[in-house]
Formats: structure tokens, C-alpha cells, sequence
């Protein structure tokens, strides 16, 4: 067996050209852009199978989004998993026995760190380097397109521009805000905070919080809010399901799988969930929550035993939708007006692609790109977007299998080109399929909402597919 | 083989943690690509078997070394009723612990262990010495040669291997002897599970593999060994002369010299 680090030839020569600048082949190696969880699976998979990596990463160490240090970093000192081990570590390097069940989110940044040592990936990473330009460029042997990727560094520098054979865009979906408009929002007074600028629980002792948004982070917020602020409103736009982290003696998550791996049908699934809740936190209207208007497992899960708990003892007043924003008060949509020093806005994020056309990615009018298989761009099949899927479950997991697949296929097209792009077609005859076994609720927040079953499944049998004669 | 995504049955039920004996011997220089060694005993056997004497000549040959027991062996803790898959998860939780990309080493029904820890965990490569891969014929020629130890596990007890099944006569009797009486017996779950051939599922990451025993081991027969190289792709390295215990018996460093060369073999 061989040791060698598979260092490639890292000084090619320039012989091509593109509007005047060089453009420095580097033949078959494939680029990833980012070096968070998703970057750093797509960059062991691709070794893994053989390829030659290059990967970029815009700050000076791995873990994105994960990376409390990094800009774009959306954690704040409190963060913690909401899904349990089992099922949020990459399936081929477990977590250790020894952590808790719903890890920190600091031991999370320790793991991909030993993940990037473990399989030597930052030998091939080029950290504080920035891509500002992915375009696609024929090849002149008539196989499938290519890849010029301009890259700078993340402090500025000359570009450069090089020829890749594939591109795995693993840049992540949780750093740009979404930010609702509302009326009269320029003219308040208080402060307003995106959940993305909320750091820890000091910026909020003291005053009066209002924490806009049900999703996990909002809920996250609105407790610490209870136990930190001297008030603390928290505006939902409808009634949710609140997961707690345990039930049955056990994490929530794996209670779910096991009713998964039975293969309970849906149904009996939510009237087992709505039991359980009955019989443990019981009517939320009781605690003055709006009463859910959907089905559980109809929208992303909210995990978090605590909310409830506060709400019963008085630290969260729970509130209707915001109407309109004035110098020093906020409107509800039931007209009672309230008088917030700072309002935190856990309004969710949107995916941003700047570095690629967004025809590429068959980008909607809304900023939603369709992808085959929620990973591969429909126009070229040498393109990829990692991890850009939220699932009712955490996302290493499915990550780690998506890089697999996307490996396995650059690897089948290199080897049996008519095959591939056979079952590429394939797979774009089935469009932008949603994996979920339920109807979302529909808005931006549900934009890549998986069912990890359902979606894990799929990969798997395209897997089966690659297989099936290679 | 097919990849195997689905496993919602660990996912569900993920093995209890427990406390696990990992010994370890660091080489006084290691050329920088030399990947870690993890030994993995059989059932019965501790991380001791592996620290006698292939511990310290693989760390002598440059190789991180390390030897582990599973649950319920050696110095490792216990979980009641340990399952199959707690056994693959205690080699995963080792090797994904380790610095490194690791080589995994299996022994007897450790083999099996570590043939299934690497359809989960991509190790550099692999080494099956001396597998037991279970199989009615080879559990019955069990319960023939060794009634008294096998018996008990089919009402439920435990399994003592026999000293003459592991070690070959040229092996001191008082060494064999203390050998023996430090196995630990094999809960009668693990060895029923031997029962069936088991065949594990396909290595993640294409590691290459060897499989090392001896034709006259009274535990593996010949074929056995043939048939598990064969299934990937190759054909045994034989020790003849040898009992089942390679790594313990009289001429332990002639299997572990082989097994480091093709280690450091370029392409094997």
C-alpha cells in the first residue's frame, strides 16, 4: 500500500488563456469550495476515490460555521445540538463514547478538527483564500465541461484563475441574514440584533428582549432571554410543536428512528408524538402558546425542553406576529403594543452563491436554486452543491453520503462516461424532488427541508445505481 | 456488495459506552507516513495477548502500536449482554480515536469484528489473522474437539477455548499454560453468533487486505483461510506449524515481520 501523501504537481504552467489572464490547469483534480463540515467531507470522499483536491476556505482554520472565531459564524456561547449523537456525527468516524448525547457546540469545532488530522485533509486546503469567480469552460477533448475558478486572498491579493475538472460548492447556508421588512422599522429607536450578531447572554441582561422567530435558534434565544433579560416577549406566526430533547428515557431522535426503523406509517407516528406530549407537557394553549395549526413533523423540528418550562413559570410571554415597528414601541398583530429595548431578529438565513451565475444552479426568482437530487446542478454535470439541505435531523450524516455519491459519480464518468451521463439524465428527469413524507408548510425556511429517511434512501439507491456493474 | 446508507437500527439503539483498555508503544522514530497499527484481540483474549511480544517489535519497526480489548475482555469494562454490533462499535470508537488513519489487525473472531468496524470506519488497510468467521461445520468440529468448554453455550453459559487448540507444542507448556489461564470465558451470545457463517459487509474506502494463518491451526481449517482471502481478492500468507495464537505461539515473529513488510510494500 502506498504512504504518499498524494501531493500533487502544485506548480502547473499556464497554457491557456481566458479574457487575457492565464488560466494553470490542474487536470483532474477537483476544487471544494469551503472547509466547514460539508467542505471537509467532500474533501476526504473525493481523496477517498482517488481524486486530487484542492479546497478553499476564506478563514484561516476549518469548521465554518461551526468555527466561533470565523465572521460568518452564527453560533453563540450557548449553542448546543439539538439532534443526539448518533446520528449527527459522519457515520465512518464516531463521536467518542464519552461526550454527552447533545455535544457542545465547541467540542463540535474539536471533531472536525480531528476529522482534517485524522485523514490528513489540510494538506489540501488553502486556507484565507477566497473564490470569486466559478465559470464553466469547455474541454477541448470534448469530455465533460470544466471548471475556471478565480481565486484571491481573503485580505485582498491578485487573482488567479484555475482549471478544475469538477466543483463541490460546500460554502455553507446559515451566514447571510434574512431579514423580514416591516413597517416603520427604520424609524425605531431600540436596537436590532439578526440571531447571526447574537454572541451570548450578556448582551441581553438587563433589558427588555423581544426575540422574533420559532425556529430553533429563536426558541435557544428566547430562554436565554428568560433566564438573562428582565422581560422577554417571543413572537411566533403560528403554533409549533415543541420536541423535547428526551422522552421515553431517551433521546427524543433516536425514539424517531426506532418508530423509523419499524417503518411505522406516518400517521401513527404523529398520533405516538402527540400522546407523548399529552402526556408530559400537555395543552400548550394552557401556557398561552397558540395552538399548533399543523401536524407534527409538517414543519422543521423545534427541539427544546426548556421553552415550555420557561413559559410555564412566567420568563417568556409568548406573543403573536410583529405589525408594525414605531420610535420606541412594537404593534402586534392583536394590537397590544409593547416597549422592547432590543429586539432579536431570528428570522432564518438565505443561501448565496455570489461566486456562480445563478443560471447555473437554476436559481428561481426567490433565490432558490433547484437541484437534482437536492446536490447536483441540472445544467452541467460536473457541479455540485454540498450540504445545502436541512434535514428534520442533523446534517453530517447525509453530508458525508452526498460527497460519497458525488465522488463514486465523478469516478463512474471517468471510467464509464456513457453510463454516467446516462444515469445523469436519469436523475434530471426526476427534477427538483422534495424528500420529505409530508406537505411543508410553505416559505423559505422549508426551502431545503429533507426527511433524512427519505433523503438518505435516495442516496443510497443512487449509490446502488453507481454500483449496480462497476 | 452494496454500500450499505441505512442503518437505522444503530441509529435507534447505539451501543452503551463503556470503558475500553487501549495499550499503546510509540516508536523512538517513525518515517512520517507510517500509519498507526491497531491490534484487535479474539473473543477470550485481552490487549495482553498483543502486548507479549507484537506491540513492541511493530513500535521497533517504526509503527505507532496500539492493542485494544473488547467490552467484556481484558482490562476493558463490561455491558450486560454484549451484542455483535457493541463489539464492531468498541473497534470503530479506537480507530477514530487515534491520531491517524489507522491499519486495523483482528484475530480469530476479532477478525470478523474488524472485517465489519471497516465496512464503517475507512481504515488504511487490513489484516485478518487467523479468522474465525463462524459456520455450522467449524461450530460443530468445535463442540466435537472441545465439548466440556463448548457445551455450556447452548444453555446459556460461557465458552473456554482449549490450550492445545491455540498454541502449538513447541511453545514451553508452563508459558502456554499461563496463557491460558489468563483468558477470559466468551459470553455463550458471542459464540452462538458464530454459529452461522457469517460473511461481513463490504470495506468503505477500498483498503487493501492480507489474510495470515497457519494450516495447521485447530481452529481455522485451511480452507476457511482460503476462502476469506479469496472473497478479497488474494490468497492466505501460511505459517505452517503454528497454533491458532500467532501472535503468542513459539515463532511469534515470523507472521508479524510478514505482515509489516507488506505494510510497507509500496502497492500491496
Amino acid at each position: 500500500m502506498a504512504y504518499d501523501s498524494g501531493q500533487d504537481d502544485l506548480a502547473p504552467v499556464a497554457t491557456i488563456w481566458r479574457n487575457g489572464e492565464p488560466v494553470y490547469d490542474r487536470g483532474e483534480t477537483v476544487c471544494v469550495i469551503g472547509a466547514g463540515g460539508s467542505g471537509l467531507a467532500a474533501v476526504k470522499n473525493l481523496r477517498e476515490q482517488g481524486f486530487g483536491v484542492d479546497c478553499y476556505e476564506r478563514e484561516t482554520g476549518v469548521g465554518g460555521a461551526w468555527n466561533w472565531r470565523h465572521d460568518r459564524s452564527p453560533v453563540y456561547a450557548s449553542t448546543h445540538l439539538i439532534s443526539s449523537k448518533p446520528f449527527t456525527q459522519f457515520p465512518d468516524f464516531p463521536m467518542p463514547d464519552d461526550w454527552p448525547d447533545y455535544p457542545h457546540h465547541s467540542r463540535l469545532l474539536a471533531y472536525f478538527e480531528r476529522y482534517a488530522d485524522h485523514f490528513a485533509l489540510r494538506e489540501h486546503i488553502w486556507f484565507g483564500t477566497e473564490v470569486i469567480r466559478v465559470e464553466p469552460a469547455e474541454d477541448p477533448a470534448g469530455g465533460p465541461p470544466r471548471w475556471d475558478v478565480t481565486i484571491r486572498g481573503a485580505r485582498g491579493g491578485a487573482p488567479r484563475t484555475t482549471r478544475y475538472a469538477a466543483v463541490v460548492v460546500a460554502n455553507g447556508h446559515n451566514w447571510s441574514p434574512k431579514l423580514p421588512s416591516y413597517d416603520g422599522l427604520e424609524e425605531y429607536r431600540g436596537k436590532v440584533l439578526h440571531a447571526g450578531q447574537y454572541k451570548d447572554g450578556t448582551q441581553l441582561r438587563g433589558k427588555k428582549v423581544l426575540v422574533v422567530g420559532a425556529g430553533n435558534t429563536g426558541c435557544d434565544i428566547a430562554v436565554e432571554a428568560a433566564q438573562q433579560a428582565t422581560k422577554c416577549w417571543h413572537s411566533t406566526r403560528r403554533g409549533y410543536w415543541y420536541s423535547p430533547k428526551y422522552a421515553l428515557g431517551r433521546p427524543v431522535d433516536q425514539v424517531n428512528d426506532q418508530m423509523l426503523a419499524l417503518r411505522l406509517p406516518l400517521k401513527l407516528r404523529q398520533w405516538i408524538f402527540k400522546r407523548t406530549m399529552k402526556l408530559t407537557v400537555g395543552d400548550l394553549t394552557r401556557f398561552g402558546l397558540p395552538a399548533p395549526d399543523h401536524q407534527p413533523y409538517e414543519t422543521h423540528p423545534i427541539v427544546n425542553s426548556q421553552l415550555v418550562y420557561y413559559v410555564g413559570h412566567g420568563g417568556i410571554e409568548p406573543v403573536p406576529d410583529v405589525k408594525r415597528f414605531d420610535r420606541h414601541e412594537v404593534e402586534l398583530t392583536d394590537g397590544r403594543v409593547i416597549e422592547p429595548d432590543l429586539v432579536i431578529m431570528a428570522t432564518g438565513y438565505l443561501p448565496r452563491f455570489e461566486f456562480l451565475a445563478p443560471e447555473l444552479l437554476a436559481t428561481d426568482q426567490e433565490g432558490r436554486p433547484r437541484l437534482t437530487l437536492q446536490l447536483l446542478a441540472p445544467t452541467y454535470p460536473t457541479l455540485a452543491v454540498a450540504g445545502l439541505v436541512q434535514p428534520d435531523s442533523a446534517i453530517f450524516t447525509i453530508v458525508h453520503w452526498q460527497t460519497v455519491v458525488m465522488a463514486r459519480w465523478l469516478r463512474l464518468l471517468d471510467t464509464a462516461p456513457d453510463r454516467a451521463m446516462a444515469l445523469w439524465r436519469a436523475m434530471q428527469a426526476g427534477g427538483d424532488r422534495r424528500y420529505t413524507q409530508v406537505k411543508l408548510k410553505d416559505s423559505t425556511r422549508h426551502w431545503f427541508e429533507v426527511s433524512h429517511v427519505d433523503y438518505l434512501r435516495a442516496l443510497e439507491k443512487t449509490l446502488h445505481e453507481i454500483e449496480a456493474d462497476a | 456488495m452494496r454500500t450499505v446508507v441505512m442503518r437505522p437500527r444503530e441509529w435507534a439503539h447505539p451501543s452503551p459506552p463503556v470503558h475500553r483498555e487501549v495499550l499503546s508503544a510509540t516508536p523512538e522514530e517513525s518515517p512520517r507516513s507510517a500509519p498507526p497499527v491497531l491490534f484487535v484481540p479474539g473473543y477470550g483474549h485481552g490487549a495482553w495477548a498483543y502486548a507479549e511480544h507484537w506491540l513492541e517489535h511493530t513500535a521497533g519497526r517504526g509503527f505507532p502500536a496500539y492493542a485494544m480489548s473488547l467490552r467484556g475482555f481484558g482490562a476493558s469494562g463490561s455491558t450486560p449482554k454484549p451484542r455483535f454490533a457493541d463489539y464492531v462499535h468498541d473497534v470503530t470508537q479506537v480507530a477514530a480515536s487515534l491520531p491517524r488513519q489507522a491499519v486495523i489487525v483482528g484475530h480469530g473472531a476479532g477478525a470478523l469484528v474488524v472485517a465489519q468496524a471497516m465496512a464503517r470506519y475507512p481504515a488504511r488497510a487490513g489484516v485478518l489473522v487467523s479468522p474465525v468467521f463462524g459456520g455450522p461445520g467449524a461450530a460443530f468440529g468445535q463442540l466435537r474437539a472441545n465439548p466440556a468448554g463448548t457445551l455450556p453455550a447452548l444453555f446459556g453459559g460461557a465458552v473456554r477455548l482449549r490450550r492445545t487448540h491455540l498454541f502449538s507444542r513447541q511453545l514451553q507448556g508452563s508459558v502456554s499454560q499461563g496463557y491460558h489461564q489468563r483468558l477470559d470465558r466468551i459470553p455463550g451470545a458471542a459464540a452462538r453468533h458464530l454459529v452461522r457463517r457469517r460473511t461481513p459487509e463490504r470495506p468503505v474506502g477500498n483498503p487493501p487486505l492480507l489474510v495470515v494463518g497457519s494450516p495447521d491451526d485447530r481452529l481455522v481449517s485451511r480452507t476457511t483461510l482460503e476462502r476469506v482471502a479469496r472473497d478479497n481478492g488474494g490468497a492466505p500468507l501460511l505459517f505452517p506449524g503454528m497454533g491458532h495464537d500467532l501472535m503468542l505461539d513459539a515463532r511469534w515473529q515470523e507472521p508479524i515481520d510478514a505482515i509489516l513488510d507488506w505494510l510497507e510494500k509500496p502497492d500491496a
